[in-house]
This record gives C-alpha cells, structure tokens and sequence, in this order.
C-alpha cells in the first residue's frame, strides 16, 4: 500500500513537471510576451505542485532520497506521467489544446482529491486547485478564441486536437496504484471523472465550432513507464546538469 | 506574428491602497484578455486585488503645449495650500 501511495504521489508529480517543462519552453518565444509571461507563469505553477508532490514522495519512500533526486536522476522508465503532457508544443494553438484537455482533466481530479483522507494530498489539492481553476480558464478561452477564430487559426487547433485525442484516454484508465489508492479512500475514481470531463470538452469545443474527434482507439502507456520517444528528449535537456555535474547546486 | 491587437492601459488596486494606479500598458484582443493578461504580467508578485483596464485610445489626455495654461498659473497661489496653519504634533501623514 505504501508502494501504492509512493507510485500514485510520483505520477501526479510527473504529470505537473513534465506539463510545467513543456511550457516552459515557451519562455522567449511565445507569440507575444503578455502570452510569453501567461505561459511560463503556469509553468511555474506546474512545478511549484509537482515539487510538493515529489516532496512528499521522498518522505513516502524515506529512503532519504530528495526532491531534486526524484525529479532529476530518474530515467523514462520510472517517470509515470500521462502521455498527454510530453506530447510536442507544436504552435501556441497546439499547446493551448493539450493545456485544455489536460486542464479540464486536472481541475476535477483536485476538486476530487481535496477530499482525500491522506492529508498531505488534501491540503496540495487544496493549493493547487485556485492555480488550476485559473489554468482551466485560460486554456479554455483560448480553444474559443482560436477554433472560433480566422479560418487559419480553426484548422490548426482542430488538426492539434485531432492529433492529440488519441491521448486523452489514458487520463482516466485506472492503473494498479490508482485502483489501490481509490479502494482505500487516498485516490480519485476516475471513472466518475469522466462524464464531467466529456460534458466540459463537449461544451467549450461546441463554442469553440469545433468538432470533437471520432476515433475511439487511445493510446496509453504513460503512467506504467511506457513513454512515447519525446520524454527521453525532455528528459535529455532537464536532466542534463544533475547528469553532467551530479550533485550541483545554485 | 503580426500584433495588431490594441493597446490597453492597466490599473491596479493593491492590498494596501484605497486607488487603482496606473501600472503600465499591454496588448489584447479584447477587454477579458486584458483583464488575464494583465494578472499575468502585473499581478505575478502579490501586487494586486483589483484590475481596470482600458483602451488606451479610450483615454483623453491633456496636452503638454497647454501646460503654460492649466497649470502654471496655480504656481504661484501658494495660499492654496494648507501652510498657514500650525499643526499639532498629533496630526500625521498631512
């Protein structure tokens, strides 16, 4: 059960640092600054949660591993974030739509998570839940504005969410750490999520004009290790001074 | 990308101060993008509760080639001023 609580914590930690990491590429090259500063200022509400979440991981796994250790000296295999959040920025509509699907996912699993009877997880969910709630509406704004936009900006955001739909079935596969954390009243049942989640999805991409996806086959793999080949890049770069000069600090 | 988008001037009340101040400008698509916008680029260090924001060309502005007459000539009615009293010690911030 530990192992459980261990490997539920990590994934959610993974799925804020890797989401945080991809918006923070955008730093200097977003479309404009105000959405430049938009960008990394989420990203850096996405690390801020996922280094309270592997915080309480180490304390979890009390094998005196730190944060930094967990974050940044583990390989693709152990990484146990949604496939979703590694997929490529792509351009600002790209990223704005795998914001949305995962931002719309997010919100609920902390509105859910708050009332877990782990009080460490509650009281992230808690925090974490007013950044999110702003991401959700951000994210959300722009699919509107941009799938409701030019003819241009319509077919790059329905191409982006074509391709990245394949990914948004893993959000609510249960694995064997999230079916033990949500018998035990520690995790979120992911199958209540997911009207919630349709029933979101469906309203902002009907305002948005455009059309949901109809291929049913989804892609997972993400949250038992089984990366598609962009985490081993994200990795390359996040990892590479703690790799290169282990044990480095500011 | 070409930014064709207007300029908007933002205000911002912060915890302490009874006045929205200026803060400075940025671009948006439209007044709710400001509002977001504006959060993110002058808000992000605790600065703020409250945000205005408005179209920069929405703002009348007085000339500086008038300066001679709307201001100057309050320049030398020191009387104006509340300096003829003697105030108590008690009284602060005046």
């Amino acid at each position: 059960m530990k192992n459980s609580l261990l490997n539920y914590t990590i994934h959610l930690a993974d799925n804020a640092h890797i989401l945080g990491h991809r918006l923070g590429e955008w730093c200097g090259h977003g479309p404009i600054l105000e959405q430049d500063i938009a960008m990394t200022n989420i990203s850096l509400d996405l690390i801020g949660q996922a280094r309270s979440l592997y915080q309480y991981a180490a304390e979890i796994e009390g094998r005196g591993r730190t944060e930094d250790d967990i974050a940044y000296l583990r390989d693709a295999w152990d990484f146990r974030n949604v496939l979703l959040v590694e997929q490529p920025n792509g351009d600002f509509g790209k990223t704005m739509v795998r914001q949305f699907l995962f931002d719309a996912y997010n919100f609920l699993f902390y509105k859910e998570l708050k009332n877990s009877n782990d009080q460490q997880l509650a009281a992230i969910a808690e925090k974490s839940l007013k950044e999110v709630t702003y991401h959700q509406r951000f994210s959300s704004e722009w699919v509107i504005r941009l799938g409701d936009g030019t003819e241009v900006s319509h077919e790059k955001v329905q191409n982006a969410l074509n391709d990245l739909w394949m990914y948004t079935g893993e959000l609510f596969v249960m694995n064997d750490f999230e079916k033990d954390m949500t018998n035990n009243g520690t995790g979120v049942d992911l199958e209540k999520l997911k009207p919630l989640w349709q029933e979101k999805v469906d309203y902002i991409l009907k305002t948005a004009t455009l059309a949901k996806p109809q291929n049913d086959w989804m892609q997972s793999g993400g949250k038992t290790g089984r990366h598609s080949e962009h985490l081993g890049f994200i990795l390359a770069e996040m990892q590479f001074m703690q790799k290169t000069y282990p044990g480095q600090v500011w | 990308m070409k930014n064709n988008w207007p300029l908007w001037e933002v205000f911002i009340r912060s915890k302490q101060g009874l006045h929205h101040k200026h803060a400075g400008s940025l671009h948006a698509a439209d007044a709710q993008m400001a509002i977001e916008n504006a959060r993110d680029v002058y808000t992000r260090r605790n600065e703020g509760i409250s945000i205005w924001v408005v179209e920069s060309d929405k703002i009348t502005a007085s000339k500086p080639e008038e300066n001679p007459e709307l201001f100057e000539p309050a320049a030398d009615k020191i009387y104006r001023h509340p300096t003829f009293y003697d105030m108590p010690d008690e009284v602060k911030h005046m």
